[in-house]
Formats: C-alpha cells, sequence, structure tokens
C-alpha cells in the first residue's frame, strides 16, 4: 500500500508541473485558438536561465533558497520577454491568417528557440548544482522531499493567483470576454491585441517557473528537455479540455498520476507469467527466467499519449471543456 | 550588389581551385566518440588520447617509406547514436583514413565496425565493452580495453564477496551496451547465489526514475546494479536517495566518473562501480604528464587507451614501412605494444589479451580505486600499483 502511496505522491509532484505548463497552453488556446506548440521550449528557456544563475550564484555566500529565488526571478521576466516577441513577431501577423498557418509557425518557433538554446547553452546535460538539500521526510510509509512539497504548494499557490487573476480582475474579464468573441470585445473597448499578448506573457512566466522546477526537481537541464514536457503537457490539456482553465489543472495533475502508477505496475501487469492461461506459450521462458515481461518502466513516455489518444476518440471535448472538438 | 557577388563567386572558385591542385600528403587517422549530448566529456576525453598520440608522433618527425609523414586527426561527432555512427563511419571510409581509433559506445561501434570491415580499414576502440563487437568475426576490428563479459563478472563478484548481499535488483537503458553488460551481471549473481529481481528498464535519456525505483523500494533489495551512462545514473541514484532507498549502487565503466557527484550530489558517495581497464592515475607517468601539459586537464577514463590505439596504428604503419591498411594490418594483429595502459598485445579475435578491470568507489566527489582484477584474481589497488612498480 505504502507503494503506491509513493507512486501517487511521486504522480502528484510531476503533475503540478504538467499543470502549471498545461495552463500556458490552454490559456492561448482559449483566447486565439491556437495550439502554441513552442511553449514547452519557454519551459526549457526558464531552466537554462536559472541554471545559468544558480550556477553563477552557487559559490557565493547567498542562502541557497534566495539562489534559487533569483534564479526563477530572472528565469521568469526572460520567458515573458520570449513569449511577447513569439505572439508579437510570430503569431500576431498570421491573427487572420487559416488556423494552419499559425500552428505550423508553432512548430518553426519550437525548432528556433530549441536551437537558439543549443547555441547558448550547448548540448551538454547541464548540472543544476546541488546547493538545495533534499530533506527526505516518511508520510504513512511514503517518502516526500522538501523540494516535492515546495513544488506541489508552489503549483496550488499559482494555480489560485491565476483563478483570481482570470475571475476577478479587469484583466482576467477582458481574457474571457475576448476569448468569447474578439469582435464583440474590441467594440466594447477591450484592446484586444493587449489582452492576447498579456496572455501569451502570463503564460510563459507560468513555464518559467514550471522549467525551474523540473530543473531543481531532477537536477538536469538540457536543451531538449522542453519538447517531450511540452507534449505532455499538452496532452494534459487536452484530457482536461482544452481551453478550460480548470480542466488544465485536473488533467496535468490527473496525467502526472496515471503516468507515476502506469509506469510502476505495467511490468507487473505484462509479466506473462502470472498468467496462467498463457502457461503453455511462455512456459520455457517462465521457467527459466521466472519472468517474461511483455513491457517494461521504460514505456512511461507513452501513457501520456495513450491517455491523449483516448480522449481524442471517446470525449474530444475533454473532461470539463464544454465547447464542442470542431475548433482544435 | 552585383559586382559584390561577383567577387565572391571569383573568390569561392579560386579557393576550390586551390584545393584541386594541392594533394595532400597527410596521412589520415579517424577518431568517432560523441562530442555532443549527456557524454560529451567522456567523447571529449577519447578524443584527446587519440589527438595526444598524433601529435607526438608528427613531432618525432616519422619516416614511412622512405618519406617523411605527417598525421591528422579527423575528429567526428557520432552523437552516441548509432544511425549517426554508421553516417560517421562512411564519411571516414570516404574520407580515406589510414585507421580508425573509436567509437566510444558499443551500441554505435558495432554497425559502424562493418562498414570500416568492408572497406578494409583497421579500427581500434579504447571504450566499446560489450563482447558482440569482436564476436562478430571481423578482420582488422580490435578492442584495447576488457569485456563485458569479463567486466560485469568482475564488478558482480566484487559486490557478491564484499557487500554480501542477499537480494539485488538490476536496471539496464536499454542500450546494447547497458543492457548487455546487466545481462552479464545478472547471470553472475545468480550463480553466485544472489537473488535477483526481474529486470527493470529505463531508456538513455531517461530522467524520472522514480516510478522505477519506487517500486524497487516495496522489494528492498540490498544492492542496485545499472547498465547504463552517468547521464541518467546521477539521476537515478539521487532520485533512489531521496525515496530513502538504502541499497549499495553498483554501476559498469559508462557511469564510473566524477561526474557521478556532479550530477547526484552527496548521493553518489559510495557507489560501487568498475572501468574496463586499469584507471587512468594508473597509466604511465609520460603519459599522464604529456596529457596535463597538452590539454591542461587529467584524464577521466579511457584515454589512455585512445592514446595506445592511435599509437599502436602509427607504430605498426611504422614496423610494416606502409600507411596502407592492407599491408600493415598484419603486423597490428601480432604486434605487442608496450603502452600508456600497460601492454597490448590482442588474441586471435581481437580482444586485448590479460586485460584489467578496476573497481572504483565514489569517495569526496572523485572515483577512487579499490582494486584490480586480472585473469580472474583480485588485487587491492595499492598492491596493483606496487606490483606495477609504481
Amino acid at each position: 500500500m505504502d507503494i503506491f502511496l509513493q507512486q501517487v505522491v511521486n504522480g502528484l509532484t510531476l503533475g503540478s508541473v504538467y499543470a502549471i505548463v498545461a495552463l500556458g497552453y490552454t490559456m492561448v488556446y482559449g483566447i486565439i485558438q491556437l495550439i502554441n506548440f513552442a511553449h514547452g521550449e519557454v519551459v526549457m528557456i526558464g531552466a537554462m536561465v536559472a541554471f545559468s544563475v544558480i550556477t553563477v550564484l552557487a559559490g557565493t555566500a547567498m542562502p541557497p533558497l534566495l539562489v534559487v529565488l533569483t534564479g526563477v526571478a530572472c528565469a521568469v521576466p526572460v520567458c515573458m520577454l520570449v513569449g511577447y516577441g513569439m505572439e508579437r513577431l510570430a503569431y500576431r501577423p498570421l491573427r487572420r491568417a487559416p488556423r494552419l498557418a499559425p500552428l505550423i509557425t508553432a512548430i518553426g518557433v519550437s525548432i528556433i528557440l530549441q536551437h537558439l538554446a543549443l547555441l547558448v547553452w550547448s548540448r551538454n546535460v547541464m548540472a543544476f548544482p546541488q546547493i538545495i538539500r533534499a530533506e527526505t521526510y516518511t508520510v504513512g510509509g511514503a517518502a516526500i522531499t522538501n523540494v516535492q512539497v515546495a513544488i506541489v504548494l508552489l503549483c496550488v499557490a499559482i494555480m489560485g493567483g491565476l483563478a483570481f487573476l482570470v475571475y476577478r480582475t479587469r484583466l482576467g474579464t477582458a481574457m474571457r470576454a475576448t476569448a468569447q468573441n474578439p469582435q464583440v470585445a474590441g467594440l466594447m473597448g477591450v484592446d484586444v491585441n493587449r489582452v492576447i499578448a498579456a496572455t501569451f506573457v502570463i503564460g510563459a512566466g507560468l513555464a518559467a517557473v514550471a522549467g525551474v522546477m523540473v530543473g531543481t526537481y531532477y537536477g538536469i537541464a538540457q536543451y531538449t528537455m522542453g519538447s517531450i514536457l511540452g507534449l505532455k503537457a499538452f496532452a494534459a490539456a487536452v484530457l482536461g479540455g482544452i481551453g478550460n482553465i480548470p480542466g488544465a489543472m485536473l488533467g496535468g495533475v490527473l496525467l502526472g498520476v496515471v503516468e507515476a502508477l502506469g509506469a510502476g505496475y505495467i511490468g507487473d501487469v505484462t509479466d506473462m507469467c502470472r498468467y496462467s492461461w498463457l502457461a503453455g506459450l511462455v512456459e520455457e521462458r517462465c521457467r527459466a527466467d521466472g519472468h517474461f515481461i511483455l513491457f517494461g518502466s521504460n514505456y512511461q513516455d507513452v501513457f501520456a499519449f495513450v491517455v491523449l489518444i483516448l480522449v481524442l476518440v471517446l470525449r474530444p471535448s475533454g473532461l470539463l471543456g464544454e465547447r464542442v472538438g470542431d475548433r482544435a | 550588389m552585383r559586382r559584390i557577388s561577383l567577387i565572391v563567386v571569383a573568390a569561392g572558385a579560386a579557393v576550390a581551385l586551390a584545393g584541386c591542385s594541392k594533394e595532400s600528403p597527410d596521412i589520415k587517422i579517424g577518431h568517432a566518440a560523441p562530442l555532443t549530448g549527456g557524454i560529451a566529456h567522456l567523447g571529449k576525453d577519447n578524443e584527446n588520447g587519440a589527438r595526444l598520440a598524433i601529435e607526438q608522433a608528427n613531432e618525432a618527425k616519422l619516416k614511412i617509406g622512405g618519406k617523411e609523414v605527417k598525421f591528422t586527426l579527423l575528429a567526428e561527432d557520432d552523437q552516441a547514436d548509432p544511425k549517426v555512427g554508421t553516417t560517421v563511419a562512411q564519411k571516414m571510409v570516404d574520407a580515406k583514413v589510414a585507421g580508425v581509433v573509436g567509437h566510444l559506445n558499443s551500441g554505435v561501434t558495432i554497425p559502424a565496425s562493418a562498414l570500416y570491415k568492408d572497406a578494409g580499414i583497421p579500427m581500434i576502440t579504447g571504450s566499446a565493452t560489450n563482447p558482440k563487437l569482436t564476436e562478430q568475426g571481423f578482420k582488422g576490428i580490435f578492442r584495447v580495453v576488457a569485456r563485458d563479459d569479463q567486466q560485469g563478472p568482475s564488478v558482480a563478484n566484487y559486490l557478491a564477496s564484499q557487500n554480501k548481499p542477499k537480494l539485488v535488483a538490476v536496471i539496464d537503458d536499454a542500450t546494447a551496451y547497458g543492457e548487455g553488460l546487466a545481462n552479464e551481471v545478472e547471470k553472475t549473481l545468480k550463480a553466485a547465489g544472489v537473488d535477483v529481481l526481474p529486470r527493470e528498464k529505463g531508456t538513455d535519456k531517461t530522467t524520472d526514475w522514480k516510478a522505477v525505483l519506487t517500486k524497487l523500494k516495496g522489494r528492498t533489495p540490498d544492492a542496485i546494479f545499472y547498465g547504463g551512462m552517468d547521464a541518467t545514473g546521477g539521476p537515478l541514484i539521487k532520485q533512489a536517495r531521496e525515496l530513502d532507498v538504502k541499497a549499495v549502487f553498483a554501476f559498469g565503466d559508462g557511469a564510473c566518473t566524477d561526474k557521478m557527484s556532479e550530477l547526484a550530489g552527496a548521493a553518489a558517495e559510495g557507489l560501487l562501480c568498475s572501468q574496463a581497464g586499469i584507471p587512468p592515475q594508473a597509466a604511465t607517468k609520460a603519459f599522464l604528464e604529456a596529457y596535463k601539459k597538452r590539454f591542461n586537464a587529467d584524464p577521466i577514463l579511457y584515454a589512455p587507451f585512445t592514446y595506445d590505439a592511435a599509437n599502436l596504428i602509427i607504430e605498426a604503419m611504422k614496423q610494416a614501412d606502409s600507411t596502407e591498411p592492407a599491408k600493415y594490418l598484419p603486423v597490428l594483429e601480432k604486434r605487442v605494444h608496450n603502452g600508456a595502459s600497460g601492454r597490448i598485445e590482442f588474441d586471435a579475435k581481437g580482444d586485448r589479451k590479460d586485460a584489467e578491470i578496476t573497481i572504483f568507489t565514489m569517495k569526496g566527489g572523485k572515483v577512487e580505486p579499490l582494486a584490480v582484477v586480472k585473469g580472474g584474481t583480485t588485487q587491492s589497488f595499492a598492491d596493483f600499483m606496487k606490483a606495477a612498480g609504481g
């Protein structure tokens, strides 16, 4: 049981990160119906900037927590700038173009950002300086580190803050109005361009935080880290119902848990020797090794995409999405 | 604008013509290893070894076939990727290299070796340890380090005899190297009467090991062996300690570097690992000093071996008095070489006779040699150095 609990804890941590990245996808989609495939690269740039800052400051006498916070404080504006530039240069000129054009542009932006990062930070795996000591606490049989607790708490705080922004402020009202109908919102005096730019900037800021989280959690960063993370977060956004903010949060957390449990149990479930009705087929292997495992935990990355396909087939609007999938 | 483009075209043509008229008398020796990606540091280390040998040969102004020859190193990046590796190998063949030092990874070296064999170009690897490489029966394919069916049993026996685990978990990264080594370790452990859990797998790009480790935690193994490289092994051991997994960790040569402590911090302390040769610090003094002087750093892992591999090719050319592979290959097969890593002599398969394996532990952020295994007998590192006349 405590193994199950541990897998859930791992999944919740991972899922919180997915949720924050998924928010960036879903906000942009909600407002201009664009799937910003370059969003994962913004996460990577956040991690890389934080890596550089933390590496420089790690040698100084600053307290570790302050160093990490400085890293975040540097990564967030850089990513916001990237997010703004991306919208201004790549997407705004295409706002009235057929929907396929900005989608392909997004893929192009993703490749450009990845290779810019390659030029700046090289191809190598960067080791985040180990300045925050991972303290492990045991709660009900599951080991939880202070970093995990920080990630989950920070995610909850960010989600709360975002919900406040969207549902309680003028900017949020303008965002929701633009999402419903940009023309009418414009007629009502909403500066649509500014609202869309703000959406990109907020999403990029969240991505920066997620990047630092991933970097400090795993202790490594590399220029390719954004693509798979971005795709998984996209799957999470679709799972929750793309365009729907609570949906992205729910989808992210669920996907993280599904992935952790899937990777943890797929080996046991696909051990052919457990199934007596198969005994005739695999008897020899079972007697020699005791096990005949079809899929091992190296299939971890598959789960996000299995979930994506299942959602698209069975419930295209996602768990909480009310709009029909014709826009996607 | 038009004038400028004309000038550019003219200049380009002139350069191209100059390139044609000048025939290069240089003897090219190829080196291939990952120079980018997670294990670029190891690739560069290998390349440095070969580069040093070639620079020294040029300084000595060797005469082959009555003419003074100049060697150049054609250093290529195979990205630790089998597909890129064969492209690089084809490039080497097209460039008519006289011999190849490399590649670094077993999974890359094995497919690349077929191209070198077909082109008749001798290849010596200074780090690929998977037995399959020389078991293919290819002529002109050599290795100057131990094989995984020597390395795996050595580290497994050391683990079994020193730590006396009752239950061991084995993980690999699903590459030719990682899986092959893990298989050898599992076989040896089982033969020593140790129980082994069903194999867990990651990939050579895995960063999140928590699911696997959590699963293993439930079975409380006394030791965990990982067949893979340091770029994935570092996060593995770090996450294991975060999950409060107390098992002893053991690794093969791919994760037997100081980078492990850089990636995992204090979590890496006390790990066991093996290298398929003598440790770099046990290489000859002359080599170590020359390396330090040239690259302003100490060799990390297999630089003494790629240095020896390049020297073997050069020495064989000298003895055969020819730089043609067909002429110097028979000499290379039989040559006995006293190199930076000790005495090298190839057996019929192209493997090094009596190759050493060193067992290390992580202490204070550095891997430190504990013992040397040679021909099935284990000797403490201090005794080994004494016997070597150190």
